[in-house]
């Protein structure tokens, strides 16, 4: 493995302004790395070469000129197959949409472009984001860079393993109840969940719209930070989109790596322990909660009551928005089309395409969905879903009234393995407990890596939640605690991970 | 065949209830949701976008320009405005809606709680608006390969998605009850008088040939004095789809009254379905079958934030609206001093607008009134379209009285004109000129036909000459028909007795 592709985008971006080395020679590297590594990650769905060496062209004749857009100008970066790509293939893990080729960019993918940022290619997904670990995929597992047999997480486990892998400096995630969270957890990468609206959803093919939000998926908070800077942002095109300045995100995570953390008051979510959780995933929690108060941090036990309700709630919200938003993949106008024999009339045909299109899961939520919003049961399911989800955001509002940031495990267990939930939907959907209330409120997330547990040696993460709006705060308690985790590990948690053999 | 109980027995023995459902095609210059022209027509499915299409990640954005005149159209109904809506997504399949879902607004439309007095020949009917929400038009199937366009038997089906995310405002009446016979012509009249608003508002072409106003017409039947006007009984309705013209509406609610009550007579009961109206033989056929429990399974629209027009805005638009349905007919009959019947017939025969343009255009009100209603409203029946489907517009019959005042054509060329201009021949002074129609006023040629009438008549020349003046009739009646009709009566008539004096 190169010097290059174990560098941190920040380092990276450094390297392209010094003149150290070329955005084709970064972005050679890693395409050397993923066809080295990839076939026994299964990150991606789909590696872009071409068109990533040729924008690193673009990048270094640009920066010849002094014409350099931005820190990032030149460092590559991988994105979930849930964002729209002009004239790549977007599949979402699914079938159904299998050969696509969106004739538009998401606004995400359009601003990497602006800034500069060659796009390596599309990573893998549980099937419309549906799953917490990347098994649902239509296309086969992701696995685990730390142990092969184990699942990276999901949904965006893809994003997670590229990064882990060294494959990709950078990726794009997406985070409808914590599918860039948990998978950061349990590969020892960062994740950030903005605040809803923070980042544009144009181009975001929808899992639950109300829920989604893209973000970005690093190995250092500071790259998470230069990523969140370049991606964030009012979008005209989405109206649930913020529109207001942002601070600088880069900024906030410089602040925090000095890893002093007095004057931050911290919560202990209450309700995000107890029984279930893996004693050395929480092990590892409590000694992070004592360095943060060895830096200075006042840290205070809070309650949030309602939040023993997320799941029910997330799993009404969830498949109702989806069971809708997944009506339009009906063969009609992209993607697979099956006609069953005889003289079919449309409705057959939609039927026929969507019941070979469509895994199980994505099924199961449909049918969820379907008839929590059925008149006469939708008071009952989606209506008193929504009451509960107002009284998760004032759970919220009453602990942040008290304390700056929230924090919590990231996921109640280290990665579990290929297989071992995937006959148990409710044992796959706890995984998503502690980072579903972010999304219900609208609040944003970071996970940090947060060493390693006893009983199996794999990573586990640390949630750091804020107030909406004040997404600069996780990325200022994040940095900190990511400083003061390197003095005490002598190097990141990544520098652990198992070597992967190489083709 | 279908059976029809003859009118009169029906309301010998039915209250009838009606009920309208209008949909308005705004004419703003973008659709509801995205950039893309409002224009429906053109080259199929040149007009779309991602967010049109439905296209995987595409999001709406709401039109403004649309928000403001769903409120206009509120406001001239006598709506509340809502302070704050959201937009829901209604789920059902079909091929020409783009993401199977349409957004439209559900429990909490823009405007609510509004009415329309409607004028039938002379007695008022407050119409009580239930709602007028606004939505999106879905895309356009054709069925190709059939024997009627229809999708049975079709061989295969085209979508253009041109139509797709037009903005629609949909106006939805409360039951209207206690019209009795007068049902049809009341609800002819309220969808006439809709029209004659929206375009006043100046929100849509409003064009029922074209669909920019699309009416929909519930009917149900309840027997006779079973509920009062404060406690109505409503029987079964069924909803005729899809009724595009004023005389269709008429025909549609009467052949429903008579179709249900053959029904209920019999026994039988009314089965609750959405029915097709043919206009060629004027009848209804089924549809789909549609019961109450037909789940969209709607849901606040997570995409779009709420409309919560303020206060000011809104008090801003009422500024902006036409004058009062009812002050203005007053002010316009003192102003053309029509009688009462004239004005009556003028708003019974859906020609108020076109009177009013066509006078706009500089024809003199009583001409202008006089082409609607006789020439025009003949051709109107005679080829079963409402007068403002006519192919000729107010300032094409604004001209053709201006030639009369010219004297290029009298009043029975002018029915020429008329003619050519409607069969499509060109403008009105086209037509008069291919049909060589101008009148000959030309002495030179009067002259010489004069002198043909005078030799060939001599009885009747002697009888002018011996001052019986009223003799030259029959002169100029023969001059008239040499010429074909192309004389000037008038200088035909000065020279006969110039000529004889």
């Amino acid at each position: 493995m190169s010097e290059i592709t174990r560098s941190t985008a920040a380092t990276l971006a450094e390297g392209l302004a010094a003149g150290d080395h070329t955005s084709v020679q970064l972005t050679e590297a890693h395409l050397d790395r993923i066809d080295a590594v990839d076939g026994a990650v299964h990150a991606f769905l789909q590696v872009d070469r071409d068109g990533a060496l040729a924008d690193a062209a673009e990048s270094d004749a640009r920066r010849a000129r002094g014409e350099a857009r931005g820190p990032l100008d030149g460092v590559p970066i991988a994105v979930k197959d849930v964002l729209a790509t002009k004239g790549l293939a977007t599949t979402c893990g699914s079938k159904i949409l299998e050969g696509w080729i969106p004739p538009y960019d998401a606004t995400v993918v359009s601003r990497l472009r602006e800034a500069g940022l060659p796009i390596l290619g599309k990573t893998n997904m549980d099937e419309f984001a549906m799953g917490s670990s990347t098994e649902h995929s239509a296309y086969g597992p992701t696995r685990n860079p730390w142990d092969l047999d184990r699942i990276p997480g999901g949904s965006g486990g893809g994003s997670a393993a590229a990064v882990a892998a060294f494959e990709a400096p950078l990726a794009i995630g997406t985070d409808t109840g914590g599918s860039i969270r948990q998978p950061g957890a349990v590969t020892g990468t960062v994740g950030v969940k903005p605040t809803y609206g923070g980042v544009s959803r144009y181009g975001l093919v929808a899992l639950a719209n109300s829920l989604d939000q893209a973000g970005p998926v690093t190995r250092t908070v500071l790259d998470a930070a230069m990523l969140h800077d370049v991606i964030g942002g009012h979008d005209p095109r989405d109206s649930t989109s913020i529109q207001q300045e942002w601070p600088s995100f880069t900024e906030a995570a410089r602040a925090g790596s000095v890893g002093d953390m007095s004057g931050v008051k911290v919560g202990v979510i209450t309700e995000l322990a107890g029984e279930g959780w893996q004693a050395g995933v929480m092990a590892r929690f409590q000694e992070s909660v004592d360095l943060l108060v060895r830096a200075g941090a006042e840290v205070v036990e809070v309650s949030c009551p309602s939040f023993v309700h997320a799941l029910a709630t997330y799993y009404l919200i969830l498949p109702a928005e989806a069971s809708s938003n997944l009506a339009k993949f009906d063969a009609m106008r992209y993607g697979l089309r099956v006609t069953p024999d005889g003289d079919p009339s449309a409705e057959e045909v939609m039927r026929a395409t969507r019941d070979a299109g469509f895994g199980d899961e994505v099924k199961r939520r449909i049918i969820l969905g379907t008839y929590a919003l059925s008149s006469g049961y939708y008071d009952a399911y989606y209506g008193q879903a929504q009451k509960i989800r107002t009284l998760i955001s004032r759970d919220f509002d009453a602990a942040f009234a008290g304390v700056d940031v929230l924090v919590s495990p990231t996921a109640p267990t280290t990665a579990f393995r290929l297989g071992e939930k995937l006959d148990d939907p409710m044992a796959m959907y706890l995984n998503d407990l502690a980072t579903i209330p972010a999304n219900l409120a609208g609040v944003p997330g970071i996970s940090v890596p947060n060493g390693l547990a006893d009983e199996d040696g794999l990573p586990s993460g640390f949630q750091v939640l804020a107030p909406a709006l004040a997404d600069d705060r996780v990325y200022r308690v994040g940095a900190a605690l990511e400083a003061l985790h390197a003095d005490q590990w002598g190097g990141p948690l990544l520098d652990r991970a198992p070597g992967l053999e190489t083709k | 065949m279908t059976s029809l109980m003859p009118f009169d027995d029906v309301l010998a023995a039915y209250d009838p209830a009606l009920g309208l459902e209008v949909h308005v095609e705004l004419n703003t210059a973008s659709k509801m949701f995205c950039g893309c022209p409002a224009v429906f027509g053109g080259e199929p499915n040149a007009g779309v976008c991602p967010t049109c299409l439905g296209l995987p990640g595409a999001m709406p954005v709401v039109n403004g320009k649309a928000v403001e005149s769903a409120i206009r159209i509120g406001l001239a109904l006598n709506c509340d405005i809502a302070e704050w809506c959201r937009f829901a997504r209604k789920n059902y399949f079909y091929p020409d809606m783009p993401k199977n879902f349409q957004t439209s607004q559900y429990d909490e439309p823009i405007a609510f709680d509004g009415y329309m007095d409607v004028d039938v020949d002379g007695e008022t009917y407050r119409v009580e608006i239930e709602r007028a929400h606004m939505e999106e038009d879905t895309g356009k199937s054709l069925h190709v390969g059939g024997a009627t366009g229809r999708i049975h038997g079709a061989d295969h089906s085209l979508v253009d998605y041109n139509r797709a995310g037009i903005p629609l405002i949909e106006i939805v009446t409360r039951p209207i009850l206690g019209a009795g016979e007068r049902a049809p012509e009341v609800a002819k009249a309220y969808v006439a008088q809709l029209r004659e608003l929206i375009v006043a508002l100046g929100v849509s072409e409003a064009r029922m040939d074209q669909g920019n106003l699309r009416a929909d017409v519930n009917l149900s039947l309840s027997p006779k004095g079973s509920g009062t006007l404060d406690s109505p009984k409503l029987g079964t309705r069924t909803e005729t789809k899809n009724v595009n013209s004023f005389r269709s509406v008429e025909r549609a609610v009467r052949f429903e009254m008579q179709r249900h009550a053959a029904i209920l007579s019999g026994g039988g009961s009314i089965l609750q379905e959405t029915r097709h109206w043919h206009e060629d033989t004027g009848i209804t056929t089924s549809g789909r079958v549609k019961s109450d429990a037909e789940d969209y399974r709607y849901f606040p629209e997570p995409d779009l934030v709420p409309v919560a027009p303020s206060r000011e805005w809104v008090e801003e638009l009422r500024g902006t609206l036409p004058e009062n349905p009812t002050v203005r007919r007053a002010r316009l009959q003192a102003e053309w001093g029509f009688s009462d019947l004239e004005m009556r017939d003028t708003i019974g025969a859906g020609a108020l607008g076109l009177v009013i343009e066509t006078i706009a255009e500089g024809a003199a009100p009583q001409a202008a009134r006089k082409w609607w209603l006789g020439e025009l409203a003949r051709r109107s029946n005679e080829d079963g379209v409402d007068l403002v489907d006519l192919p000729i517009t107010p300032a094409q019959v604004a001209r053709i009285q201006a030639l009369v005042d010219e004297k290029v054509v009298n009043d029975k060329l002018a029915r020429q004109v008329f003619e050519g201009v409607l069969a499509g021949e060109g403008t009105p002074d086209e037509v008069v000129e291919k049909r060589g129609l101008a009148v000959v006023s030309d002495d030179g040629a009067l002259g010489a036909a004069v002198d043909k009438a005078i030799a060939a008549n001599p009885d009747v020349a002697d009888k002018i000459r011996d001052g019986k003046v009223a003799a030259a009739g029959a002169l100029i009646g023969a001059v008239m028909k040499e010429m074909r009709g192309q004389a000037d009566a008038g200088r035909v008539r000065e020279l006969i007795l110039e000529k004889l004096s």
